[in-house]
């Protein structure tokens, strides 16, 4: 019976290859078990997970963490999405890390209520889980926090915006980030809380995913919407850069006032440069640090890091407002990141 | 084992395109190298980590791989037709939040709405059947536009915001059972089923037969007598309803249904389908080789973390392995000619 013979052949063929895949990687299978506590070694293991790879600020946040790691004699290992908003590729990136017996992980959620279920079940190992930059949603679904208020940061150049127009009408301009996420929510409403103004008097907004090709798109289509917008808020620095190349084009430049938060190096070489007029400066270096610390005294003592810890905000200009505190460029590129 | 009643292999037209003995040899060769890959891949980091050879970390490995998985069994039907389907991951981002927001909204009862969803992601891939076929269209053209709309309504159904507290059925493939020292999920389980159900299909049915002379040639195909136009069309509709599944797979392991899921998924299932062995030239590979494929990446990306590599070197290891893959594939080609 060829018929048969060749069904049961394929049927065995298909079973082989799966049984030597899965054997593959079960063989000697019931190794150690999947306990999570790193055996032996001696030093701490530290995981930290970043939104992506590629943007400055997280490479800058992996150095901090990095040199503290050092100076604690602890074993960093780093991963992250593949693009911001990578929820599945942060959650895969969570397992193995429990899985290679780390004692704490520290990440940016790039969704921050998506990510509380794969952080609820790291927890549940004994792992502590601390967020960086970014909060969970809700707050409590981490251990800790250690991040800038970005409320704060947005309110700052509000009241230094509302401060440089000295009682002119404003027709503000908001470059934002990306719709439902929190970062870009917050710094858009404290700017907005700051300056005095509500959403009626935001005459174009837009999204721009922080890029710098998509911020002068987006200043394009306001100017073309609005020729009378004098005063840009943008969610960071490359969509300021953004706006201001399109503002230059309509010569522009001169007359409408940039700000920005975040005082990554470019950034504040930027304000230095009159193209931004003030950025609220935050240190993702001393976030990753203290993140890494608190990892290091949890496997000394069993004591687990709580609740937010603000790791600060500068204003950074050098136009200084009457009543508006600040530092200048100096002092920004002294302490910039990126 | 026994024999299904599928027409007697003589009269299929697949056998007059080519002897039977080079047909199974065509069917079977480009596993070989994959697995080989897989092997070394495994023994490499079994040696260099001690968490990586544990049954715990192989039932992980499976649950990573489960949703782009399955995604690449759609991938591979469609490109075994020398197609190519570069919506498959906006679609199932579209399934997964349909039913996550139908069922948590309410207006559903959860297993309605999976059903819906699932129903939905194969209308997508009826349609995408229907303007490569009927019109016709170059599938990457439609699928590259398939893909913007799909991802745009996702957007605009969820009003950008992810859905959480959804009800039981839906989280309930990543509900986990014993076995031995291991948890595995029911979905790693749904996986590999889809997996042994479509090799069968295509290996051993009159469907599957006609699937690799379609993507042999069309014409000779059309000549055989193959019904050529609704064999397509129905190919890009079981690819969309197993979108579906893995719209599903994605809810029961995130637990969420989140707007912003699978933005690359489309090319990670190419890439899985290519590791595997599967030729993008139509007509040769198969399931097997794409579940060794996404085995691949999965074992990586796992293993490297363990290590301590960063995740970029990863990406940097996969993207050598695709061109060396299809590299393989064309000296094959040549050889065979």
């Amino acid at each position: 019976m060829p018929r048969t013979t060749r069904l049961s052949s394929s049927l065995l063929r298909a079973a082989a290859v799966t049984g030597v895949a899965a054997l593959t990687l079960t063989a000697c299978g019931s190794g150690s078990g999947s306990d999570s506590t790193g055996s032996g070694s001696g030093s701490v293991k530290v995981g930290l997970i970043t939104k992506t790879d590629t943007n400055p600020f997280f490479v800058k946040m992996k150095e901090g963490a990095e040199k503290a790691a050092k100076e604690n004699g602890a074993e960093l290992s780093t991963a992250a999405g593949k693009f911001d908003g990578d929820n599945a590729g942060q959650v895969t990136a969570l397992e193995n890390m429990v899985a290679a017996g780390v004692k704490g992980i520290l990440i940016t959620p790039s969704d921050s209520k998506a990510i509380v279920p794969a952080i609820e079940k790291a927890k549940a190992k004994g792992v502590l889980v601390i967020a960086l930059d970014t909060p969970t949603d809700p707050e409590s679904a981490v251990d800790a926090l250690f991040a800038t208020d970005n409320l704060k940061a947005g309110e700052l150049i509000g009241e230094y915006a509302k401060a440089a127009m000295k009682g002119k009408t404003a027709k503000i301009a908001a470059l934002d980030l990306a719709p439902g996420v929190s970062v870009g929510v917050q710094r858009h409403d404290g700017f907005l809380k700051g300056f005095g103004a509500t959403e009626k008097d935001v005459a174009c907004a837009q999204d721009t995913g922080g890029d710098q090709a998509k911020g002068q798109t987006a200043m394009e289509n306001c100017l073309q919407k609005e020729p009378g917008i004098n005063v840009v808020y943008t969610i960071n620095e490359p969509a300021a850069l953004g706006a201001y190349t399109a503002l230059k084009a309509k010569g522009r430049e001169k007359d409408v006032l940039i700000v920005s938060v975040d005082g990554g190096c470019t950034g504040t070489q930027a304000v230095k440069d009159g193209k931004i007029a003030a950025t609220s400066q935050q240190y993702p270096l001393k976030m990753a640090a203290e993140g890494v610390k608190a990892v290091v005294a949890y496997a000394k003592d069993g004591k687990k890091a709580s609740g937010y810890t603000d790791t600060g905000v500068t204003l950074i200009t050098d136009k200084a407002q009457d009543g508006v505190t600040s530092k200048d460029t100096a002092y920004g590129l002294e302490n910039c990141w990126g | 084992m026994t024999a299904t009643s599928t027409p007697p292999s003589t009269s299929s037209p697949y056998a007059e395109l080519k002897a039977p003995t080079t047909a199974r040899r065509l069917l079977t060769a480009p596993t070989t190298g994959p697995l080989a890959a897989l092997l070394l891949a495994c023994a490499f980091f079994s040696f260099s980590t001690d968490q990586f050879l544990t049954g715990g970390n192989f039932s992980l490995i499976v649950q990573q791989v489960m949703v782009v998985g399955t995604l690449a069994i759609g991938q591979t039907l469609i490109i075994l037709t020398a197609g190519i389907d570069l919506s498959c991951g906006a679609v199932m981002a579209f399934g997964s939040i349909m039913i996550a927001k139908m069922a948590a909204e309410g207006s559903m009862p959860p297993l309605v709405a999976i059903a819906v969803g699932i129903a939905v992601c194969g209308g997508f891939g009826l349609l995408n059947g229907l303007l490569v076929q009927k019109i016709p269209l170059p599938p990457f053209i439609v699928t590259l536009g398939m893909l913007n709309v799909a991802f745009a309504l996702t957007h605009i159904y969820s009003e950008e915001q992810t859905v959480t507290n959804l009800p039981g059925p839906l989280t309930a493939l990543g509900e986990t059972f014993p076995l031995g020292h291991t948890d595995i999920t029911y979905g790693s389980l749904v996986t590999i089923g889809l997996f042994l159900l479509l090799a069968y299909a295509l290996s051993s049915t009159g469907w599957g037969r006609h699937v690799y002379a379609l993507g042999n040639s069309q014409e000779a195909a059309r000549l055989n007598g193959i019904r050529t136009s609704r064999l397509t069309i129905g190919v890009y509709t079981v690819a969309g309803l197993l979108y579906g599944l893995a719209a599903l797979l994605l809810i029961s392991r995130t637990g969420v249904g989140d707007p912003q899921a699978g933005q690359t998924d489309n090319l990670d299932s190419i890439t899985a389908v290519v590791l595997g062995g599967t030729s993008l030239f139509g007509g040769r590979g198969s399931v097997l080789g794409t579940f060794i494929g996404v085995l691949i990446v999965g074992v990586f990306r796992n293993g490297l973390q363990l290590m301590g590599v960063a995740s970029i070197y990863q990406t940097l290891i996969t993207g050598v392995l695709v061109i060396l893959a299809v590299t393989v594939d064309q000296i094959s080609r040549k050889k065979a000619r």
